[in-house]
């Protein structure tokens, strides 16, 4: 172990009395309450967080892989997951292009309204996932403020797929605003002025001198709201309209096997999901590191 | 002559044209208000539609009062606990150093990145008739799953992250140093986190109250898996939105729907407000904002 504290090679030095030094788990402090704090922060840790998701992973364990593959390769299950994945991304790679837009908008630009919209921005954080999905399910329904227009034009949105990429849009969104906004404050003048100086046009300044730090930020948060979006349930099942094959989600398959007392396929389904989430985290993590490197933040 | 060509040439090397400026502004208030102010502006045109005797009524119904009486009281259990697992959290793992420090803060980060469905789910797996200690709580006639106590535990497992994640880096900015001047002086432990630790991150301590809070009172996913959806007995305020927009009672439904956007709106007024005035006393993420 790395953590141990180093033995002395040459034999007892002056002072120490022929004494190794003894290990301690914790750096020397005067301040008290360690064992308290760190002890209960392990319990309560392992008994809500912790011991429930070893107990999911102990069931899919109990399936095996082959029982896994079963679940997820169930015609209906299989349709759920692709529905849930690739919408998800669409939404996510959508929310990078008008997320980048709008934090650029509100750290860069003046405008009256800035500090409110800058405020808006974190409505689909706070605002409860049911609320957001049946007020989107009734602007979208086809006699709805939105969906009589768009009816108009033939465009379905509400009980449709379209539907659901329109609602992990709206969760997806602050994502990327709240990730890249700090990095476009943080972004160096010089550089911008150096790049004109030396003759680039702007355009050219944004897309080889202003993107390239914005990169690591902007994937990121494209990982965090695609994970987001592959969990998310409230906002979608209203508008979705949960047409089996076509517009399912994943979360809600988990709901279905329960309420059918399928609680293999809940759990087959939930750990699949629970990979996606892993795979999204560690992505981050990977991106986050690139960029310490690369850049010199996050 | 000099004095005129000066202010062309410094406007255009670091913004856009003025064009450029004008159409992404548009472009980004125009996505705003389509995205997401057209959501919660429907929210209270909905549940004002039939006026608002309506929309009084509506709340006042039995199941509606005790969907909210349920909701203050699952929020006023898993705040206060998440409250005290934050501070001891953060306590630990700020003002000490020790070996797998990131991985604790990974793992108390999980909740954040596991579907609200999966997070009802673990508990079904482990509290419910098919659970781990099914047979044992059935033996004892202990309703967990279906009832109030897997509803309180749901919440208090998404809410889980938010108090600690707020406390560790702010703590982490804030060091030790005041501490251990108190601590040297002779005031105790206890003294030296009430009187010195504590106003430090008391503005931190709101922020994260505020989203814990407002995630307690809004969870619907985790929720809706464990609660077994009986009126009057388990039905949060969201469960009962669910219910009420089946059933197409649609001016109930955006009753209690506007109740919660309600609360979204002052949760966000305060965290603006507090990122506002009280920026230097918040994690260095919060403040980086303005």
């Amino acid at each position: 172990m790395s953590h141990i504290a180093p033995i002395e090679r040459t034999g007892p030095g002056p002072g120490t009395l022929g004494l190794k030094k003894p290990w301690r788990f914790t750096a020397p402090t005067v301040l008290p309450g360690f064992s308290l704090t760190f002890g209960y922060t392990l319990v309560y840790l392992s008994l809500i967080v912790l011991f429930p998701l070893s107990v999911l992973v102990w069931r899919a364990s109990g399936l095996g892989f082959g029982g896994l593959y079963a679940v997820a390769t169930e015609p209906r299950v299989a349709a759920g997951l692709r529905t849930t994945f690739s919408i998800s991304l669409a939404a996510a790679a959508i929310d990078v292009v008008f997320g980048l837009i709008v934090a650029w908008v509100l750290t860069r630009y003046e405008f009256p309204g800035r500090r409110f919209l800058d405020a808006v921005v974190d409505l689909p954080f706070a605002l409860p996932t049911a609320v957001a999905g049946i007020s989107l399910a009734s602007l979208y329904a086809p006699n709805g403020l939105f969906g009589a227009p768009l009816a108009a034009l033939g465009i379905k949105v509400a009980f449709t797929r379209l539907g659901i990429l329109v609602a992990l849009i709206f969760v997806g969104l602050p994502f990327i605003v709240r990730t890249v906004q700090p990095i476009i404050g943080e972004l160096e003048v010089e550089l911008e002025e150096a790049s004109a100086t030396l003759g680039a046009t702007r355009a050219q300044t944004v897309w080889r001198v202003l993107l390239p730090p914005l990169a690591p930020a902007l994937l990121t948060g494209f990982a965090m709201a695609f994970a987001r979006a592959v969990g998310e349930y409230g906002s979608v099942i209203f508008i979705a309209g949960n047409i089996a094959y076509v517009s399912e989600i994943a979360p809600l398959l988990i709901v279905v096997k329960l309420e059918q007392y399928d609680y293999a396929g809940a759990t087959g389904i939930a750990t699949i999901m629970l990979a996606i989430s892993f795979g999204a985290l560690l992505a981050i993590n990977l991106i986050q590191a690139w960029s310490r490197r690369r850049f010199g933040h996050v | 002559m000099s004095e005129a060509t000066p202010a062309r040439s410094h406007t255009n090397v670091r913004t856009e044209a003025p064009a450029t400026r004008l159409t992404l502004i548009l472009v980004a208030v125009v996505f705003l208000a389509l995205f997401l102010l057209a959501p919660l502006g429907v929210v209270f045109t909905q549940a004002l539609q039939k006026g608002f005797g309506a929309f009084a009524k509506a709340l006042a119904d039995d199941d509606a009062v005790a969907a909210i009486k349920l909701t203050l009281l699952v929020a006023a259990i898993a705040v206060p606990v998440n409250l005290l697992f934050g501070l001891a959290a953060s306590w630990s793992i700020a003002k000490f150093s020790f070996p797998g420090k990131s991985l604790l803060i990974t793992l108390i980060d999980l909740p954040f990145s596991v579907s609200p469905v999966v997070s009802g789910l673990v508990y079904v797996l482990v509290f419910g008739s098919q659970g781990v200690f099914g047979d044992w709580l059935a033996a004892h006639d202990i309703e967990i799953i279906f009832a109030v106590p897997g509803i309180v535990l749901a919440t208090i497992f998404v809410t889980f992250p938010f108090i600690a994640r707020e406390l560790i880096p702010l703590m982490q900015e804030q060091g030790t140093v005041e501490e251990e001047a108190a601590l040297t002086l002779g005031a105790s432990g206890f003294h030296t986190f009430v009187a010195v630790t504590l106003p430090n991150i008391k503005w931190g301590l709101l922020y994260g109250l505020l989203l814990c809070n407002a995630r307690a009172m809004g969870e619907f996913g985790a929720v809706s898996v464990v609660s077994g959806h009986i009126r009057g007995l388990t039905n949060t305020i969201p469960l009962q939105v669910e219910i009420l927009y089946n059933e197409y009672n649609s001016v109930a439904a955006f009753a209690l729907a506007a109740l919660l956007a309600s609360l979204a709106l002052v949760t966000l007024g305060l965290k603006t407000f507090l990122e506002w005035r009280h920026a230097d006393a918040l994690t260095g993420r919060a403040r980086r904002r303005h």
